[in-house]
C-alpha cells in the first residue's frame, strides 16, 4: 500500500484525476492523532499576531474609513481572457446588453450563411458562473426556432453545453458549436421531438418547415416569430 | 484563576493541550494559562461560514474547546429534512434562519460563549466584515460559496518587494466538507498553502445529463427530475426562475418528476432524492460530519494557538468502506490568480493606459504583448470583440492611476501573448502596481519589510 498512488479524493488508485504537483504520506494512526503529525507555518505564534492586527485595524479604520471594493471572481478573469480572444466568423455577432463591464451575461446571433437556416437570425443569452470554466456557461436561445436539437423553451441539446465541457473548452468553441447545430442539425440527438422525425423520415418537408418558420408561421400547432 | 491542577475544570482536555510543552508543537509555543484565557479575548473572532451539517457541529466543537467570539453566517431556512443530522434544531424550529436558531442553541448549552447569527448571503456582507475575523471555518456544501470566501480572504493578502507573503495580512482559512461518507479538512494559509482555486481541480465535474437524454429516452430517476427541473418547469413558467430554496418549487419539481417516473416505469423519485439532483447534493452523514468538523475545530485551535504544527495540508477522510483516511500536502500554484504574488511593477502616476501597455511588452519577466487590462470588474481596455476594443479605446489616452479610482497600489489583470520557448502563447497574468512617490505607499511598504 505504502508508497502507491491513491486519489486523495476517492482512494482509488485507477482515479484519473491529476497526480501532479502532490506529495502524498500515507498514514494509518488514529484519525486525531494524524492530525498532529504534519505541519508547517509555525513561525509567530498567530494569537499574537491577531492582536497585531486587531490594532492596525484600529488605526486603519481611524484613517480612512474602508470602502469596500469589488473583487473579481476567478470565473470573471478567466472569462475576461476568452472574451479578449474571441475570434468569430462574421455571421457570429455578440452583444453585451449591461455595457463593458459585465462580461458574465451576453448575447450571441448567429446568422448562418449556408444550409437549411441560411439567412435567419438566431439570439442566444450567456450566463457565466463565477466558477467558470470549472462549470459550463448556461446557454439558452432566445429566438423560437423549428430546430431538432432546440425545443420551444430555447434548451439546446449540445454536448459540449452539458456531458462533453471541459475546462479547457472556451466561449470560443461553445459559439462555434451552437454555430455547427444550424449548419448540420440532427435528428439523433432530438430536443424537439417532431422535428427530429420530419428531418430523418423527410427532409424536404423539413426544409420548407423551417423555411415558413423563419418567415413567421405556424409548423403544426406551433406558431414561429419571423426570425430573418 | 482556579488551580486547575487540583479542582477538576471545564478547560481539562483544552488545559493538556494549552498548559503543556510538548514534541508537535509550533516552534514558538509558549504553553501557558495566558495563552487558554487569550482564546476569550475579543482579537480571537472566528467566522463560521455555513450552520448546516458541517457548521452545526463546528460552532459547538469550537465553542467547546474553549473560543469565546464566535459568529456565524447562513442564509438558508431550517427544513424537515435537515433534522437528523443538524442537531441544534427541533421540529418547531422548521422554517426558522439556521444561523439564528445554532447561535441560540449553543450559547444556551455552553456558558459564557457569545455567538453573533448573520441570517444573509455571504455576498451581502461587504468585505470589511471578513477583515474583522481572526480565521475563518468554513463548513459549506458548494463550490462557488467556497470560491468566494476563496478569493475574499486572500483579497486580503500582501506580498513584500521579495514576494514573500506579510505575515499579519494572512487570513487563515480552515475548511470541511462531506459527501455521504467521504469528506476532506484542509487549511489555507493564503500566500503559504495553496488556496482554492490553486487546486480547484480536487472536485470533480459535476454529472450533467445530455438534454436530449432527459427529453427522450430518461432511464433513471435522477433523469425524470433533471426532465422537470431543467425542461418542464420552463415550460410551464416561462419566465418565473427556478429557486432550488423554496419549497413549492422543490416540490413542483418533485411532483413533475414522480409522473415522468410512471410514465416511463422508472422507479425511486423521492423529495430528497430530488433535493440531492437539483442541488447536486450527496446525502449527508451526520458522523462524516462530526469527523471532519473536529478535525477543522481541532485546526482552529492548531493555528490560533500554536498547540501543534497544523495539518499541511489536505485530509482525506473516506468511511465507506472500514476507514481509509490520509493526508496530502498539494503545494500552490504560484501563478494562482487569486493567491500568487503576481508581477510586481512600479509605475510614475503619469503613465497612460497606453504608456503602460508598452512596459508591459518590454518587461523582460513578461513581455506580453496585445494586452487586455482589467481592474476590479472594470475592463480598462479589451484588445477583442471589436464592439468592446471600440467601447473602451478611449481609455488609452488617460493616466493609469485615473483609471484605477486614484488607488496607488492596487492589483490588475492582464491577458495578451507571450513568447515561450519561440512560440506565442496566450496567458492572463496577475500584476501588483504600485505608483511612485504617492502618499501612503512609503508607510505601506514598510510595513512589509518588518
Ligand atoms: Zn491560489
Amino acid at each position: 500500500m505504502a508508497g502507491q498512488y491513491t486519489c486523495p479524493i476517492c482512494s482509488q488508485a485507477s482515479c484519473q484525476r491529476k497526480r501532479t504537483k502532490t506529495r502524498t504520506i500515507s498514514v494509518s494512526l488514529f484519525i486525531l492523532r494524524l492530525l498532529s503529525l504534519c505541519g508547517l507555518f509555525s513561525s509567530r505564534t498567530m494569537i499574537r499576531l491577531f492582536k497585531v492586527k486587531e490594532k492596525q485595524r484600529e488605526l486603519a479604520e481611524n484613517a480612512s474609513g474602508g470602502a469596500p471594493v469589488k473583487k473579481q471572481s476567478a470565473g470573471e478573469l478567466r472569462l475576461h481572457k476568452d472574451i479578449s480572444e474571441l475570434n468569430l466568423p462574421k455571421s457570429c455577432n455578440i452583444q453585451f446588453p449591461n455595457g463593458k463591464d459585465d462580461l458574465m451575461n451576453f448575447e450571441v446571433s448567429i446568422r448562418p450563411d449556408e444550409g437549411y437556416y441560411a439567412s435567419g437570425t438566431f439570439l442566444f443569452s450567456f450566463q457565466v458562473s463565477p466558477i467558470y470554466p470549472h462549470e459550463a456557461p448556461k446557454v439558452k436561445c432566445k429566438t423560437k426556432v423549428y430546430h431538432p436539437n432546440i425545443d420551444l423553451e430555447g434548451n439546446v441539446c449540445l454536448n459540449i453545453l452539458r456531458e462533453d465541457w471541459k475546462p479547457v473548452l472556451n466561449i470560443n468553441t461553445i459559439i462555434y458549436g451552437l454555430y455547427h447545430l444550424f449548419t448540420e442539425p440532427n435528428y439523433e440527438d432530438p430536443l424537439n421531438h417532431d422535428a427530429a422525425a420530419v428531418l430523418r423520415d423527410n427532409p424536404k418537408m423539413f426544409e420548407s418547415n423551417v423555411r415558413r418558420a423563419m418567415a413567421g408561421g405556424y409548423v403544426g400547432q406551433t406558431y414561429f416569430p419571423r426570425s430573418m | 484563576m482556579a488551580d486547575t491542577s487540583s479542582q477538576p475544570s471545564r478547560s481539562r482536555d483544552l488545559d493538556k493541550l494549552l498548559l503543556r510543552p510538548g514534541n508537535l508543537v509550533g516552534a514558538t509555543f509558549e504553553p501557558g494559562p495566558e495563552l487558554r484565557d487569550a482564546l476569550q479575548e475579543d482579537f480571537v473572532k472566528v467566522l463560521v461560514v455555513g450552520a448546516g451539517g458541517l457548521g452545526c457541529e463546528l460552532l459547538k466543537d469550537l465553542a467547546l474547546s474553549g473560543f469565546r467570539n464566535l459568529e456565524v453566517i447562513d442564509m438558508d431556512r431550517i427544513e424537515v429534512t435537515n433534522l437528523n443530522r443538524q442537531f441544534l434544531f427541533r421540529l418547531e424550529d422548521v422554517g426558522k434562519p439556521k444561523a439564528e436558531v445554532a447561535a441560540k442553541r449553543v450559547k444556551e448549552r455552553i456558558s459564557g460563549v457569545n455567538i453573533v447569527p448573520h441570517f444573509c448571503r455571504i455576498e451581502d456582507k461587504d468585505i470589511s466584515f471578513y477583515s474583522d475575523f481572526s480565521i475563518i471555518a468554513l463548513g459549506l456544501d458548494s463550490i462557488e460559496a467556497r470560491s468566494y470566501i476563496n478569493g475574499v480572504a486572500c483579497s486580503f493578502l500582501e506580498y513584500d518587494s521579495n514576494d514573500n507573503p506579510i505575515e499579519e495580512t494572512i487570513k487563515p482559512m480552515v475548511d470541511g466538507g462531506t459527501e455521504g461518507f467521504k469528506g476532506h479538512a484542509r487549511v489555507i494559509l493564503p500566500g503559504v498553502t495553496p488556496c482554492f482555486e490553486c487546486t480547484i481541480w480536487l472536485f470533480p465535474p459535476q454529472v450533467k445529463f445530455p438534454l436530449c437524454t432527459l427529453a427522450e429516452t430518461p432511464r433513471t430517476a435522477a433523469h425524470c427530475i433533471e426532465y422537470a427541473h431543467l425542461i418542464k418547469w420552463n415550460e410551464v413558467h416561462g419566465g418565473v426562475a427556478f429557486d432550488p430554496d423554496d419549497p413549492k418549487h422543490m416540490k413542483w419539481v418533485y411532483d413533475e418528476a414522480v409522473k415522468r417516473a410512471e410514465l416511463f416505469g422508472i422507479p425511486g423519485v423521492t423529495y430528497s432524492l430530488t433535493q440531492g439532483v437539483v442541488k447536486n447534493i450527496i446525502p449527508a452523514i451526520a458522523s462524516t460530519n462530526a469527523i471532519i468538523s473536529s478535525a477543522c475545530a481541532l485546526e482552529t485551535l492548531k493555528i490560533v494557538t500554536g498547540c501543534s504544527k497544523t495539518l499541511s495540508n489536505y485530509l482525506t477522510y473516506n468511511g465507506a468502506e472500514g476507514l481509509h483516511t490520509k493526508v496530502t500536502e498539494f503545494e500552490r500554484d504560484k501563478d494562482c490568480l487569486v493567491c500568487g504574488p503576481g508581477v510586481l511593477i512600479e509605475l510614475d502616476t503619469s503613465v497612460t493606459l497606453k504608456k503602460f501597455m508598452d512596459i508591459l511588452e518590454e518587461h523582460p519577466k513578461l513581455q506580453l504583448s496585445r494586452a487586455s487590462v482589467t481592474h476590479r470588474g472594470k475592463n480598462l481596455y479589451m484588445q477583442a470583440p471589436p464592439i468592446l476594443e471600440e467601447m473602451t479605446r478611449s481609455n488609452l489616452s488617460l493616466p493609469l492611476l485615473d483609471l484605477m479610482d486614484k488607488v496607488p497600489k492596487d492589483v490588475l489583470h492582464v491577458n495578451g501573448t507571450t513568447v515561450k520557448k519561440d512560440e506565442k502563447v496566450t496567458c492572463l497574468r496577475k500584476l501588483r502596481v504600485v505608483f511612485k512617490g504617492v502618499d501612503g505607499v512609503a508607510d505601506m511598504d514598510t510595513a512589509g519589510g518588518a
